[in-house]
This record gives C-alpha cells, structure tokens and sequence, in this order.
C-alpha cells in the first residue's frame, strides 16, 4: 500500500526547507547593507551558490538509498575523524571562528569546516550503532559503544577548540539515545557527571543533586558496579570542575560569566549580546523594514551576518518575522520527528531523528544565545548563517529526510505537518 | 521492542512536544523582549546611533540707548571631534595633526573638553579661522568623526571703548558649572565672564539647539542631518542699555592712551548710566575663544592695570570731592549756613593740639563763608566746620550718604566704598585701640581724607543726590530708571545754594580753567593723597550740569593726575560734548 513515488519524495518538507534558505538568503543579503560597506555587502551571492550546490547534493543524496546511507556511514565517519584529527595540525581560524582550529585550508584557500561533515557523519555512525542493537539499551554497559562513536570526533572538537559544535554532539547522543528507547533514569545517569561539573561550584547545590542522584540509583537499580560508578564520576567531576574552569580559554570562562550577566562587561564580551538584545528589542512588532536595521546598519551587531543573523530578523521584521521565523523551524522539526516515526526500520529513523535533534540544538542554542538565554557558543543557525558548509549539511540531511520519508510507512501525507 | 511503531508514535509525540515546548519559550521570549520591553530598547537604541551636536543659541545683541550697537554675533565656526573613547580622540587628534598644525596643549584641551562632556563633540578650534575651515572641509572624509559648523562668534563693534562695562564671553569653566548659578550648563558651552555680558547672562544666553548626527559603532559620522528632528537654537533677545555710545567713545577718545582713571556719567535723576571708562583699556574681542596669553600677560603686567576697573572696583580717598558730604551735613543739622564764617581765618594751615594742619593753599584763604569755602576748597576752614560738626555726626552723616555701600550699579564685582561705621567711638576704638587715637581724625574726615576710599560710580552717585534734591539714583545700565535714596533733607533754596557754591568753583574757584561756554556747570574738584607715592595725588572732579537743572553727572578720577582741575578739564569736555549733542538732538526734533 505504498504511495505512489513522486520526483520530489517529500514535497512538505522540501517547501520548509526552501522558505527557510530563501528567508534566509534575504537576511545574509540584508546583513551585507550597512552604511559603511564590508565584505559582507557581497556575501549573499556566495551563499546563493551554496544554495545551488546544496539543492544538487540533497536531490543527489535523496535517489540514494537508505542501504547506501548504510554502506557509506563507516567511511564518512572514518573520513570525518581523519579530517578532525588532521585539523589539530593544519587547521585554520576565520571569521567568527577565528581563534579555533576549525577551518580545513590547502594553500591559503580555506575549503570547508569538516566538523559540519563529522556531524552528519556521527549521525550516521550513532544510527548504526543503535540499531544493530535491535533493543533498546537497558545499562551503562550497553552504552559503551555509542558513547564511544560520539566521544572521539568530540574530543577532537573540543580540541580545536570549539564548544558549540562539541555541545550539538552532546545532543545528538542524548537525543538518539532517546530515539532508541532509552528510560529517561538512564539518560540522567549517563548526564549525572556532566550536571555535577556544572553545580560544582556551589557547594550547596552539588550536595542536593548528589542526594537526588543516590535516590535516583537506588529506584532504578542498575547494576551495582554500574551504580558505584556513576556516584564515583560525579564525585570526581564535582572535585576536578574548579581544576577544568582553570583550564579553560580566558576567553570561554568570560564568555559563560557573561551569559550569567551581560553587563558586567558591557564594552567587551557582553557588548555582543547586549548590542544583539538592543537590535532585537527596538524591532518592536513589525520592525524597522528590511535592511534598514539601524543597529545592524551602523556595525553595532556584531557577526551579524553569521552567528548573530537572527537579531537582523528581529530588528527589521519584527516580532512578525522572527515568528515566521521559529514557526517555519517547528515546521521543520515536526516534520523531521514525523519522518523518523514513520520509518519502519531503526536505522534510517534514528537518522532522521538524529538529523533533526542537530537542527534543533542548532536552534534553540543560536536563537536562545541572541536573547541571552543561552551563553554565545559560536554555534550557526540553519538555513540562515552565511556559511558554506554549514548550508550543505543542511541540504545534505533535507535530501537524507526526503529519502527516509519516501521509504516510510503508510502515505507520506501532504498536509500534515 | 523499542522500534515498535506505537513506541515510535509515542516518542514522537514527546519530541514534537518538546520541540512545540522550546518554540513556546522562544516566542514567548522574543514577544517580551520586542514588544514588552520595546519602549526601552528603541531608547537604547537611539542612543547608541545619534550623538547630539550643540547648536549654540546667538546671543542678545546690546544695544545703546540710541540704537547703536555695544555688542553682536559675528557667523563664526567651531571645530570639534566626536569620538567614542579618550584613546580614539587622541588618535583622530594626531591624524588631524598631520593636516591642520595642533599644538600639544591644543590636543590635551580638547581631551580635557571631551572627558567633561564624552557625549559632546569635543571642541578643537572654539573658533576656527576660515582658512582652517576650508582646508578641513577639503579633507573631511578623512577624518570621520569630523564636525564644522557655524558657531555664533560675539563681537563689540568698539570694542576698546566699552570694555570697562560690557566684559567678555568665554567658555564656562570647571568651578562655574560647580556653582548653584550655573545650573542647567554643560561643558563647553559660552557665558558672559564679565560686565553687563555676566550680569545680564540669563536674558543674553538664549537656548542652545541640538543637531543629532547618526554615527557608527566606530563613533564615525554616518549622516549629518535627518536622523532626527533638529532642535534649533533660539536666539536671545536684545538687551538694551542706557549707555549713550556716542558719549562712551567720546570719552575713551579723551583719555587716549596716556591717562590712568575711571569715569563714571550718569543721568542724575534716573541714574541712568551714560558711560562708564576705565583708562587704559583693552580689546574685549581679543578675549572671545580664548585669551591669547601673550596678550593676557602683557595685560597684567602693564603697570597701569588696564584690567583692574578703575569705574566700580577702585576705591579712592574723594579728597575734597567730599567737603560737599561735610557742608551737607552742616547746613542740614543747622551747624553753619553757607554765609557762616569760622573763628579762625586761613592763613595756610589750623594748629589744632600740638599738630599743624596744612592749607592746600599756602598762601592762606582769609576769612571766607562756607559758600566761598566750597569755591576755594579752603581746609581750614573745613577743619573747623568738622570739629564743629563733631566725629560722631561725621561719621553718621557719612553711612547716611551711603559712603560705605556698593552703588548696586548693574555690574558684577563692584567693590565697597570705604567708610568708618557708626558709632565713631566704637569704630576708631576698635581701628586704633582706644588710646591709638585723638579727636584729629575729625579734621581728615571733613576734607576726604582719612578713613575713607570712595569708588568714581559712588562719588558720581552722591552728587546726584546734589545735582537732584537730596536723593541719589542707583545707576543702572540696562535700560530704565535706578531707585532713588534720600541722602539729606535741605529745603529748596539750601539745595540752590549749594548748587551756586559749587558753580563758583568752575566760574571763580579751583575749576575756573573748565568753563563751558553757555552753560552753568557745578562741580568739585579733588585732590587725593596717594598712600602709594605721596608725590603722586589722584585727581578727581565730580560735577553736573546745567547747574539748575542738571542733564548729566561726571565723576572722574584720573590715577597719579595731580591736582584736581586736570579731571575737570576732561568732566567739562564730557559734559560740553554730551550737552551740545544733546541741544543738537533737540533743536533738530523741534525743526521737524
């Protein structure tokens, strides 16, 4: 009872995608109009192309197979570690992230940032994984081999170092696990270390959440090894939290005390989020009309045509557009998490799940970093950011969806979102 | 089995809640912060992208009494820098350097601007040149946070010949903006530091205007004009004087450059100032934008101090100037009439105790009345006329001519006449101690000697008392009438007899040289002993005419002048001079 197969397999969530990109494009293009000219003024024809080549890839990615997904994960994760790890030799800074080790460069010509391929590429490598369990993991033991897949490209990442990134693989993993079937007690065991690290500094706090998570493993009853270890590694992350703080660039502690407080320094590191509040908060219900942002216009947003893209929505087209904006994106990632559902086989539905959990992280952590939600990581938000790799990662995983979608199980419903 | 597909409905029913969840939280966010928190925001906003440009408000335009213009605005501009931070002004001043020669005080004044008001432009040039202007127009793209626009420039037209009242302006400094009457002004801004500019500051100021400009996060100039609404600057209105500027020129002239003193003319019953000089002079337009200071020390180390205003701050012994104040007090208490003669004739000079008070006139006056007294400025005969009086009623009759008050004239700074207090006991006691002292003070006081040191406006002020009918004006230069003190009570034919007494002295007495051809003019000459060079007297002249129905007072004052009737050669040409254009003005009105 399979639906008829159309040339485009998933139109819905094609048509998301393309208002997204061209939405977007317009915002990179009005990014470029500022009263003192950059290079910015032209990038948008740049991020045109990527748009073509991303629409070629996705078609190309969704005549392939879910079979050929499978064939291809382990040497596109393979590739994906080679690249990372040949980064922390050759690797380049620009742009937003200038002071990371981000950038693959030959000859001064900077290629691409291969942590967007090694985050498909985990996607991949996590589905493949999960799946060939056939069942959902029941204990820490059952973890080891997807937490593995997921550590190794992250430590590489963390080594550039670039924190947002390192932040999406975390929830990628926490997400597909999830898809996989994982109780949530697990989930906060697995997570109980990393929550440890962050209320370590308040003594207080640590003290109550290690009473919560003693009770925690007393309910869910894990093995006992198991349950000994997890009190273990929160009680040396809780010691050694202080010792990493230590370890951290000036620039990421400042970076996480301002998210605490913008304006403890107004001038530098919380110039950016206040600047990006300003923009966003005089756009008022309708905004100041596109491209005339005047915050955006006279350089006060700073990176307003890659990280902080989403303040220029919200300065020239309002509370309107920034709606349209994040309605758009639900769009997406309902539609994203129904493919996944639909799916009749666990590999290509935690694809899909783990593809639309990496938008999803992208979104709210950019989105929510404009507001001062969020601490600025340096993370792109899809479809918008001027970045070439970033748009055909996107691209990439709209073509993966499509493929999914048109393999899954009853009607690929039009209007269903 | 975890991928059952009822498993799968329900996980994704939980992430698209989760998803909807984050979406909520999200929207919800941006709906407070554009739409709650909007107002605030767009403030922020504006303030980020505009930066105000001071429009200086032309000041009031003075006037003379006729019309004549005493003080004015010239188009003028003013060079300034806006800049985001100390150490971006410096660089822009070194680049700017490069094109239009900056001194190192001129930079570090500019810093010094900028860090008392950082949201203004920080001024470079108050007043820039056109050259200048021209050469930075040129470059001005170079230099983005450049701003040149027009800045009223205040100018006195006869500017030498008025500063003795009409001051100066400059920018407003450090301790006036502390100050209470300096509320409401901010840093860079112009005020009157001086003169009728000081003291009428409030009516002259007018009301600043504001340019917004639209600048980058660089502080570098966007736009100049439309960003907002400007506020245009509102000029103040005239103020007009009773100064007779031609009178005021006419006396500077007299004085030239060789003279030392104070004049001070006023209308007796008005007290309308008519001129007001203090010799020698300078150029108030040399001190708009900044006082040259080669021209500043040459000023102040002239040793005729050209600054010290020799009008209303000097304050002089009136010498026989004040015998009138001692005959007043005679004649009113009814201790002598003007016919009365005093026991002892002149013969050069009084012994009273084992002291010989000297006669001006060696060759001794003779027996005379108080009327010829007055005409010869006979000491002995006053000598006796204030022991007759006696030190208290002196000293009392002195307060009461107000000898130790400031006139109240319409200018900043006036100094306050000299003059014992009263009682006299008391007051000499406390001076000399009360042995230190001896009834001979009384015989000082009466010929203007002494304890006392009157100021030429104060002098000028009490013989409009004579030139009247008892009751001295408060002069006053800005247009209108100054209030009228009683200073004696005479009945009418005493007042006429004094007024004849003190035409004597120009028509036979120590001011015969000073006649007025057709006029009756009275007055008094004085000579005052120097403290500082004994051989150099002051000379003073206080005077009015007509004598029965006086037009104008003079009080003149000339520092080192010698003897009396020097001042009233000049108080008769001012007067002759102010009398014939007067007769002229109304023998013209009448033809028409």
């Amino acid at each position: 009872m399979s639906a008829p197969r159309r040339r485009i397999a998933d139109p819905m969530l094609v048509a998301i995608a393309l208002a997204l990109s061209l939405f977007g494009i317009a915002m990179v293009y009005s990014a470029g109009q500022t009263d003192v000219p950059t290079v910015v003024a032209k990038l948008y024809r740049q991020q045109i192309a990527w748009f073509v080549i991303g629409l070629g890839a996705a078609y190309a990615v969704s005549r392939a197979s879910v079979r050929f997904l499978d064939w291809v994960t382990v040497p596109a994760y393979a590739a994906s570690v080679f690249l990372l790890f040949l980064l922390l030799f050759v690797g380049a800074g620009a742009g937003t992230a200038a002071s990371t080790k981000s950038w693959l460069a030959i000859g001064g010509v900077r290629l691409g940032q291969p942590s967007e391929l090694a985050k498909i590429a985990v996607v991949l490598m996590l589905a493949r994984v999960l799946a060939a369990r056939r069942e959902a993991p029941r204990s820490l033991l059952d973890l080891w081999q997807p937490a593995l897949a997921v550590f190794v490209p992250w430590a590489l990442i963390m080594r550039q170092p670039d924190l947002g990134t390192g932040i999406v693989f975390v929830g990628i993993f926490f997400a597909m696990l999830f898809w996989a079937g994982a109780s949530w007690q697990l989930l906060v065991l697995v997570a109980s270390p990393v929550v440890s690290l962050i209320l370590a500094f308040s003594t207080g706090l640590w003290g109550a959440w290690f009473l919560v998570l003693i009770a925690l493993v007393l309910w869910y009853k894990p093995y006992l090894v198991e349950g000994v270890a997890v009190v273990l590694a929160n009680v040396v992350t809780g010691v050694v939290a202080p010792v990493l703080w230590d370890r951290l660039n000036p620039y990421q502690q400042k970076r996480l005390l301002v998210f605490l407080d913008p304006s403890t320094d107004p001038q530098a590191s919380g110039y950016h989020v206040i600047q990006s509040q300003v923009a966003i908060g005089s756009g008022g219900w309708l905004g100041k009309g596109f491209t005339l942002g005047t915050q955006k216009r006279l350089a006060f947003l700073p990176a307003q045509h890659t990280d902080f893209i989403f303040p220029v929505v919200g300065e020239e087209l309002g509370f309107l557009g920034v709606t349209i904006a994040l309605s758009l994106f639900l769009f997406l990632l309902l539609r994203s998490v129904r493919i996944a559902a639909r799916s009749p086989d666990p590999f290509p539905s935690l694809v899909a799940f783990g593809l639309a959990s990496a938008w999803f992280v992208h979104i709210l952590v950019n989105v929510g970093m404009t507001l001062n939600l969020m601490p600025i990581t340096g993370i792109p938000l899809p479809f918008f950011s001027y970045g070439g790799s970033f748009m055909l990662m996107c691209w990439l995983s709209v073509g993966m969806l499509t493929r999914i979608s048109s393999e899954g199980r009853g009607p690929a419903d039009m209007l269903v979102i | 089995m975890s991928f059952h597909p009822n498993e799968m409905q329900r996980r994704g029913r939980l992430a698209s809640a989760v998803a909807f969840l984050a979406f909520v939280f999200l929207v919800g966010s941006f709906f407070r912060t554009q739409v709650l928190q909007h107002a605030q925001y767009v403030l922020q906003s504006e303030e980020n992208r505009l930066r105000e440009v001071p429009l200086p408000a032309p000041r009031g335009v003075i006037y003379d009494r006729t019309g004549q213009i005493i003080a004015e605005n010239l188009p003028g501009y003013s060079v300034s820098l806006l800049a985001p931070g100390v150490d971006s002004l410096r660089a822009a001043l070194r680049r700017l350097s490069g094109t239009i020669p900056l001194s190192p005080e001129q930079m570090n004044q500019a810093v010094r601007r900028f860090r008392r008001a950082p949201n203004r432009p920080a001024v470079i040039f108050p007043d820039a040149s056109f050259d200048v202007v021209s050469v930075l127009e040129e470059h001005r793209v170079e230099f983005p946070g450049l701003i040149i626009q027009s800045s009223p420039k205040r100018y006195y037209p006869d500017g030498p010949a008025m500063a003795a009242f009409v001051g100066y302006t400059g920018e407003v400094n450090e301790s006036e903006l502390a100050s209470p009457a300096f509320a409401g002004y901010k840093a860079g801004q112009q005020v009157g530091k001086d003169g009728l500019e000081r003291q009428y500051e409030p009516r002259l100021r007018g009301r600043e205007g504001t340019r917004f400009v639209e600048v980058d996060a660089r502080g570098r100039v966007v736009r100049e004009a439309g960003a907002r609404q400007d506020l245009l600057p509102q000029a103040a209105p005239p103020l007009y004087t009773n100064i007779d500027l031609d009178l005021q020129k006419y006396v500077v002239a007299l004085f030239g450059d060789s003279l030392i003193g104070g004049v001070v003319a006023l209308e007796p019953k008005s007290g309308a100032v008519l001129a007001l000089h203090s010799a020698p002079t300078f150029d108030p337009n040399r001190f708009i934008g900044g006082i040259p200071a080669d021209y500043w020390r040459a000023l102040n180390d002239d040793g005729r101090r050209p600054l010290y205003n020799k009008a209303i701050k000097g304050a002089y012994a009136p010498g026989s100037t004040w015998k009138l104040a001692t005959a007043v007090m005679a004649i009113e208490q009814g201790v002598a009439t003007l016919d009365d003669r005093m026991p002892v004739a002149c013969t050069g000079g009084y012994q009273y105790g084992n002291r010989r008070f000297k006669c001006w006139d060696k060759k001794g006056h003779g027996s005379v009345t108080l009327a010829q007294a007055i005409e010869l400025s006979c000491d002995v005969y006053f000598y006796q006329l204030g022991l007759k009086i006696g030190l208290s009623r002196l000293v009392a009759g002195g307060v009461q001519m107000l000898a130790r008050e400031r006139t109240g004239i319409d200018l900043p700074a006036e100094t306050r006449s000299t003059f014992p207090t009263a009682p006299a006991t008391e007051y000499y006691n406390r001076r000399f101690g009360p042995r230190g002292w001896s009834n001979a003070v009384s015989l000082n006081l009466a010929i203007g000697q002494g304890e006392n040191a009157q100021t030429v406006v104060n002098m000028a002020r009490f013989y409009t008392a004579l030139a009247t009918d008892g009751a001295a004006a408060q002069p006053r230069l800005l247009r209108g009438a100054g209030e009228r003190t009683p200073m004696f009570q005479l009945t009418a034919e005493q007042m006429d007899g004094v007024k004849k007494a003190l035409a004597g002295v120009v028509q036979r007495g120590t001011a015969a040289a000073s006649q007025i051809r057709g006029v009756m003019l009275a007055g008094k000459t004085g000579t005052a002993q120097n403290a500082h060079d004994p051989l150099r007297d002051h000379a003073w002249f206080v005077g009015f005419a007509p004598a029965n129905d006086a037009k104008i007072v003079v009080a003149v004052m000339l520092e080192f002048g010698g003897h009396g009737t020097r001042a009233a050669r000049i108080a008769s040409k001012i007067i002759e001079h102010y009398l014939k254009v007067q007769t002229t003005q109304t023998l013209n009105t009448e033809g028409d």
